[in-house]
């Protein structure tokens, strides 16, 4: 194509919140489109399931950023590069030096081990919420409290530091923030993991994962600092905004919250759909790869040198799975891209799912009633924050 | 059929573990995937081929 489609600006423009960027799914409809973006970069958009998986896991596509600051995240801009322990922008042994370890953090059984703690905080959050009364916002009592705790137990860090992940982590993510507000939150937050890591060190603990990197990895310092903020953050925003956006999604469809209610032990599998469903509805194109040479892609060649950017709209593929458009929450668990895929698939995807299974079955066990106390079309949504979810869920439960 | 996994490229997501977990294990000291049985009967394998299509770093094989 000569002339590269316009692409709608991501989280801004949707016609419902829980939908794409309006003209987004008509853009994509005929297989990989170039977009311009609002940054001036013309990028690739694949986005059948197939095409996904082959840009995120083959190793023709790079992670690598330099030289190219205008693909960068907002963080990553005011950061600069090279920036040591930011996997996201690394290819081949370079990110597994730095992956591999942590990935024992969150192995299946360890995060098992994980459930009675989480359901415990989850519990005390919901206790707190039925004893302040109705309306309560969801966000405010739950969604953003209860992963940011959880992180913060996983990597070692007393709760007490909690605002402070929070604050540093809207500096991070949001896309206004100025370099000296975030440089200034971005240092004392490293002050205090400074801390924490020399206590791992005069523990020799590997209990946690601060412990795992200082006493049991060859991870620099400046590595370890930068790897602890990002998983800090990305482990309370992200799950934060799912299970807003999921219970949202479940409000939308009452048939499909009366299967979740019918059989809450489900909510393993049903989590799985509501990722699919949930993500893939969202649309928009986010991870970004550049070709470092010519690739075929969904019949399309893709240049070496061409930026390729990856569409959640992947999970509403029916190759993927039939009837993929609907939320099922019936179905079986479906190999879905809602944490991404190939080497930089989500390092937190299994502390997620425990988290969002738990929120889940106990926030309609405890209020089988709790429902929006405003239509959600009404609801606020975060423009300003690259990861995107509701700002406050007011709801009801009598 | 046997089962394998290509530790070299392994980042030991778990993704095995969560889709056949009598078949796959993680190693307490990398992390990373641990085949527990190499030749698994019929019944597992339907995990076993889940855990091929879902593993992000495709180094799950079934060689049949």
């Amino acid at each position: 194509m000569s002339e590269a489609a316009v692409c709608p600006v991501p989280h801004e423009n949707r016609t419902h919140p829980l939908g794409a960027p309006a003209g987004f799914e008509e853009a994509i409809s005929n297989g990989p489109v170039k977009m311009l973006w609002p940054n001036g970069v013309q990028a690739w958009v694949v986005s059948s399931y197939a095409g996904v998986r082959q840009v995120l896991s083959d190793s023709r596509f790079s992670a690598n950023k330099e030289g190219a600051p205008e693909m960068r995240t907002e963080g990553e801009q005011i950061l600069g590069l090279p920036q040591p322990g930011n996997m996201n922008v690394m290819d081949g042994d370079e990110h597994l030096r730095l992956r591999r370890p942590l990935s024992r953090a969150f192995m299946v059984k360890r995060l098992n081990e994980m459930r009675p703690r989480i359901q415990e905080i989850v519990d005390q959050h919901l206790d707190e919420m039925e004893r302040r009364g109705e309306p309560a916002d969801l966000v405010a009592s739950v969604c953003l409290p209860v992963p940011s705790l959880v992180i913060a137990e996983l990597l070692g860090v007393a709760p007490e530091h909690q605002a402070l992940f929070q604050a540093t982590a809207k500096e991070m993510l949001g896309k206004n923030g100025s370099k000296a507000e975030y440089e200034a939150k971005a240092a004392e937050l490293g002050a205090v993991l400074a801390k924490v890591v020399d206590e791992k060190k005069a523990s020799g603990s590997t209990d946690d994962l601060i412990g795992l990197m200082v006493n049991d990895t060859d991870f620099e310092m400046d590595e370890l600092l930068m790897l602890a903020i990002g998983l800090l953050v990305a482990g309370h925003e992200t799950t934060s905004n799912f299970f807003g956006l999921f219970t949202l999604t479940l409000f939308e469809n009452p048939d499909q919250l009366a299967v979740l209610k019918r059989d809450p032990s489900r909510a393993d599998v049903i989590v799985e759909e509501l990722l699919r469903y949930t993500i893939g509805k969202l649309g928009g194109a986010g991870i970004a790869r550049r070709a470092l040479e010519d690739v075929e892609v969904d019949g399309v060649t893709i240049r070496a040198g061409d930026w390729v950017t990856v569409s959640s709209h992947a999970n509403l593929d029916e190759q993927l799975c039939p009837h993929a458009g609907e939320l099922d929450l019936e179905r079986r668990a479906v190999p879905h891209l809602g944490f991404g895929f190939g080497p930089h698939q989500c390092l937190g995807a299994n502390l997620a799912r425990a988290e969002l299974q738990i929120l889940l079955r106990t926030l309609f066990t405890r209020f089988p009633n709790v429902r929006p106390a405003i239509p959600v079309a009404e609801m606020a949504f975060r423009e300003d924050m690259i990861t995107y979810g509701a700002t406050a869920i007011p709801v009801v439960w009598s | 059929m046997t089962v394998r996994i290509d530790q070299t490229g392994c980042i030991g997501s778990g993704q095995c573990v969560l889709a056949a977990p009598d078949v796959f294990d993680q190693s307490d000291s990398s992390g990373l995937g641990l085949v527990l049985i190499a030749e698994p009967p019929a019944e597992l394998l339907p995990g076993v081929r889940d855990a091929v299509d879902r593993c992000p770093a495709q180094v799950v094989s079934l060689e049949e």
